[in-house]
């Protein structure tokens, strides 16, 4: 039986590494997973940061941070991380800092990082077994420059590269890339899906990867007021809302065997969720697109159906 | 006691960062530099290099792990070419930025379109506004010593800026020279131990890299790099005096080369400079009063030390080994520059360009140079746009070869 610190919300640490005041959105999902995140790892972090929303937060001469930062550049955080884990290891090998001063080193990126950009320096990262913990805060855009489409957005969002218009009334026609079963490919010794609004899950899925060396990767879906259309306040209820309807499972992969960790009951439809955000108001007015958020329904409803299957799971699908 | 070995240029790159007693080497291979990696990770393997080295994914990744490592406390050896050069020029400028001392060996080889293999100086000036300190090394031996050298202006905290040690691919990366490899012991004493600024801590976290949003700070940054980049001139004369006290060899900013009643002279630098030394030889024994100014320090640009050297003089060509196509030779204006407000400036500042692709360079056109100087000097002009190095049967091959390409050949 594995133990955990974790058991309600109440055992959130009381902690804070990110203190408030710094320049990012209000009601921002992104920031509210870093912070969370933070709490579980304790104070003795590296943070590893590419180009994105989070870049934001280290605006000099200013931090809010409690632990230690560096901006890299868009393409090669994991890389950047790579020289701070060697360098610490090298350096205690040779005695040349004390065991003291050794730091979790976390790479945090936004999607466009993680599924663009940066694949290539984390694919290699994760290939060469690199011991770091990787946060990807998903705001299913490039949201940091005004929303324009990554391959994270999702079928059907509209964003400021794939509005949608009378010729294309669906906006984005792409399909969002599974992060998770791209690292999985990798064979990391643990990845994880994340929600702020579900917080035991998320820390205990921190927790565990503290446990584990080597490459432990987390996406954590962030709900982005500003891109997404809502009103700051809603963060966490879309973020539910997500949970609820499943389209963002909350799962994770130790050593290769996927398990889902919460499941909903029986699923909400997911125009409920699709209905809270402006990114979606092209498939609902002036006319429904009925299609479209049937497209959206069934590639949900397809999802759960192998995974409940594949895990015997009781979910209630939705007709 | 000095050991002597035979070593190619790549060989003594590598004995550099196992002299500088590097922590960290991450590596990515390309043509021509890949036996430096190869020679240090086969030390770091066999255990007679105490390092970590670790190859990475690409140029882009190898230069962001270089910098956080050296931010970390490591010191830092790293080397790439070319077109390896150009992909991770992005993070040369976070580098120089961050004020991570390390030491990155370029060895040149000219860029695509077309992909070629031997050198030109493109890659190594694309680099040169990036704040790395640039030193060019003409021989084998040289590529040690300024590996050592460059460690020790690098982390001079009067300086604190990475930098570049660059050699010729072929011409000096695969030849073999005896080189003075210089003691352990001594190096020791030359180069103390890294001491990083505010190194990431536990006890006392630091923020790195943090953006800048506005342009009073961002300018105040970028003047104060500059500011480093020029003190590295005194440093380097200052080190290398100590050096040169250890080991019985000295390195300037720039080397004269029978520059005493030198009348007609010609810049250059890196390894072509042997061969202009050569004919500056022959001139000189014809009673051609020529001489030879070689640049090893090329940022930062020795502006003053290229004025001393060639103010005076009747002609003077810059000989540059790469091509900014639509301007000319890219040392060329420096030279210009550095000597617009000597009063006796030279009458003639020719600008050549050769060796393009590691083109080959004959005695004869480096003469031809010197002949060019004498005329342009007499009528007192430069032939614009200067002189572009090109034989007879070198065009007469590139005509065949455009027949067999299926190509029109132009006039």
């Amino acid at each position: 039986m594995s133990t955990t610190r974790f058991r309600t919300l109440k055992d959130l640490p009381a902690e804070d590494y990110l203190t408030p005041g710094n320049p990012l959105c209000a009601g921002c999902g992104g920031m509210l997973a870093v912070r969370l995140f933070h709490k579980v790892l304790g104070g003795n972090v590296v943070w590893v940061n590419a180009a994105g929303c989070m870049t934001l937060l280290m605006t000099y001469p200013l931090s809010p941070l409690k632990s230690n930062w560096l901006y890299t550049a868009f393409a090669s955080a994991p890389a950047g991380a790579q020289g701070i884990r060697d360098a610490l290891d090298v350096l205690a090998s040779k005695g040349k800092i004390s065991p003291t001063e050794d730091l979790k080193v976390v790479v945090v990126t936004g999607d466009g990082a993680a599924y663009d950009i940066g694949l290539q320096s984390t694919s290699a990262a994760v290939s060469r077994g690199l011991d770091f913990y990787y946060l990807c805060y998903d705001n299913e855009s490039y949201g940091n420059t005004g929303f324009q489409m990554s391959s994270s957005t999702p079928y059907g969002s509209a964003s400021k590269t794939t509005p949608p218009t009378e010729a294309n009334p669906i906006g984005n026609t792409g399909t969002k890339k599974e992060i998770f079963e791209i690292w999985l490919a990798h064979k990391p010794p643990y990845v994880a899906t994340l929600l702020t609004s579900q917080g035991v899950d998320f820390m205990r899925k921190v927790e565990k990867g503290m446990n584990v060396r080597g490459p432990k990767l987390f996406t954590a879906l962030a709900a982005c007021p500003p891109g997404w259309g809502f009103d700051p306040k809603d963060s966490i209820h879309v973020e539910k809302l997500a949970f609820e309807t499943g389209i963002w499972p909350l799962k994770e992969a130790v050593k290769g065997a996927v398990k889902h960790t919460v499941v909903p009951r029986a699923l909400r439809p997911v125009r409920e969720y699709l209905a809270t955000q402006q990114r979606y108001a092209h498939l609902f007015h002036p006319a429904e697109n009925a299609a479209a958020i049937e497209k959206i329904q069934d590639g949900i409803n397809a999802y759960w159906k192998a995974a409940a299957d594949r895990e015997s799971l009781q979910i209630a699908l939705v007709d | 006691m000095t050991e002597a070995k035979l070593l190619t240029g790549n060989g003594a790159a590598a004995w550099g960062a196992r002299l500088a007693a590097v922590d960290y080497v991450p590596a990515f291979p390309i043509t021509p530099q890949t036996e430096i990696i190869e020679t240090i990770s086969k030390w770091v393997r066999d255990g007679s290099m105490d390092a970590k080295m670790v190859q990475l994914d690409s140029e882009h990744s190898m230069l962001t792990a270089a910098g956080s490592a050296s931010l970390t406390g490591a010191r830092v050896f790293t080397a790439t070419s070319s077109q390896g050069l150009l992909y991770g020029l992005e993070m040369l400028y976070n580098i120089s930025g961050w004020r991570a001392p390390i030491v990155l060996v370029n060895v040149s080889r000219a860029l695509a379109a077309p992909i070629t293999l031997e050198p030109d100086h493109n890659d190594v000036l694309a680099a040169r506004d990036t704040g790395f300190i640039q030193l060019h090394a003409e021989t084998c031996q040289e590529v040690v010593d300024l590996v050592l050298l460059g460690y020790r202006i690098a982390e001079d905290m009067r300086v604190r800026l990475p930098a570049i040690v660059n050699l010729d691919g072929f011409f000096l990366s695969f030849t073999r020279e005896r080189v003075d490899l210089p003691e352990a012991d001594k190096v020791a004493s030359f180069l103390p131990p890294y001491r990083p600024t505010n190194p990431f801590s536990a006890e006392r976290p630091v923020a790195k890299g943090s953006a800048v949003m506005e342009g009073d700070t961002y300018s105040y940054f970028r003047y104060h790099m500059h500011a480093s980049s020029l003190r590295a001139l005194d440093v380097l004369k200052e080190v290398s005096r100590e050096y040169e006290k250890l080991f019985g060899r000295a390195y300037g900013p720039v080397e004269p080369y029978m520059m005493d009643g030198a009348e007609y002279v010609l810049v250059m630098s890196n390894s072509f400079t042997t061969l202009g030394r050569k004919v500056v030889d022959d001139l000189r024994a014809r009673g051609v009063a020529a001489g030879l100014l070689k640049l090893r320090m090329i940022r930062p640009f020795p502006a003053d030390e290229v004025a001393a050297q060639l103010k005076g003089r009747r002609a003077v060509a810059v000989f540059d080994q790469d091509i900014a196509p639509g301007s000319g030779g890219i040392i060329y204006p420096e030279v210009v520059a550095a000597l617009y407000h000597e009063a006796d400036r030279p009458k003639v500042v020719m600008p050549v360009i050769g060796g393009l692709g590691g083109k080959r360079l004959t005695l004869k056109e480096l003469e031809s140079i010197f002949d060019e100087l004498r005329r342009a000097e007499k009528g007192g002009t430069v032939r614009p746009p200067g002189m572009f190095l090109m034989r007879q049967e070198e065009l007469e091959r590139v005509r065949t070869e455009m027949v067999t390409a299926g190509g029109d050949v132009p006039a």
